[in-house]
């Protein structure tokens, strides 16, 4: 008898499939969408808010620990909102191999790099 | 996927345009629109970190014609973006997908969207417009 036969079906078949770490994806788009129903409601006050100011006091309003954390928050959940989504756009419409994992490739570093210009931003300002 | 001669399942043309169908092309062409829009919030954080120069030129730019044609645009997206994607977050609870339902949580999304567009701007121009 070999070693095989005396695994169980799921031994056998774990790692195996298309759906290694297919739920992955999907759960994290719909975390990063349930954190953003408040977020964005916070943001659009936030924003109301800040177009009013002058440059002296819309600092201000960043500098503000609450606003600082909650803008934190916001971008990093935003751009990687939009990184997931923009992938599954692409993965749909982009049928052209090299042009596809170009574009994912260049919508991911686009996204960490506006997220990261966004926090440095926001540590400036509160840290100033 | 390499092209290929294989025939090719119905696509769009075939089916009579209905709510539900443009509410799904809505989600995503706004997903995309608010993905470019991204840019704007990097841009005038970054601007308020480098000083008041430059943040003059972003809020002029978001007070010209262009500026606030883009913010229309973005600012209607979010809403209806936000919108249907609660309305999204609930199917996935397995909640709405009968018919009737589905068609009244889609003009519920309509309605609100447009009405949480307006209380946006109606807020902004009570004070005066942009900056």
């Amino acid at each position: 008898m070999s070693a095989a036969d005396l695994q169980t079906p799921l031994k056998r078949v774990r790692g195996l499939g298309s759906a290694k770490a297919g739920t992955h994806h999907f759960i994290v788009q719909r975390v990063t969408a349930v954190a953003l129903i408040p977020l964005v409601l916070w943001i659009i006050w936030f924003a109301l808010k800040l177009m009013h100011l002058d440059y002296g006091h819309a600092r201000e309003l960043v500098h503000d620990p609450l606003n600082a954390v909650l803008l934190v928050a916001f971008v990093i959940a935003l751009f990687w909102h939009t990184q997931l989504g923009v992938q599954v756009v692409l993965e749909d419409y982009v049928h052209t191999r090299w042009l596809e994992v170009s574009a994912q490739i260049l919508v991911k570093f686009l996204c960490v790099l506006g997220a990261l210009a966004s926090v440095l931003a926001i540590a400036k300002i509160s840290l100033s | 996927m390499p092209p290929t001669a294989r025939p090719l399942s119905p696509h769009l043309g075939v089916y009579r345009w209905q709510l539900t169908m443009t509410l799904s092309i809505l989600h995503r062409a706004t997903g995309v629109a608010l993905a470019v829009g991204s840019l704007l919030v990097v841009a005038l954080l970054f601007a308020l970190a480098a000083g008041p120069e430059s943040y003059a030129r972003v809020q002029a730019f978001c007070a010209s014609p262009f500026g606030l044609l883009l913010l229309f645009g973005w600012s209607w997206s979010l809403c209806f973006h936000l919108c249907n994607g609660i309305r999204h977050l609930a199917w996935d609870t397995g909640w709405g997908f009968e018919i009737p339902k589905a068609y009244f949580t889609g003009w519920s999304v309509v309605v609100v969207s447009f009405a949480m567009t307006a209380l946006i701007w109606a807020c902004v121009f009570a004070r005066g417009g942009l900056a």
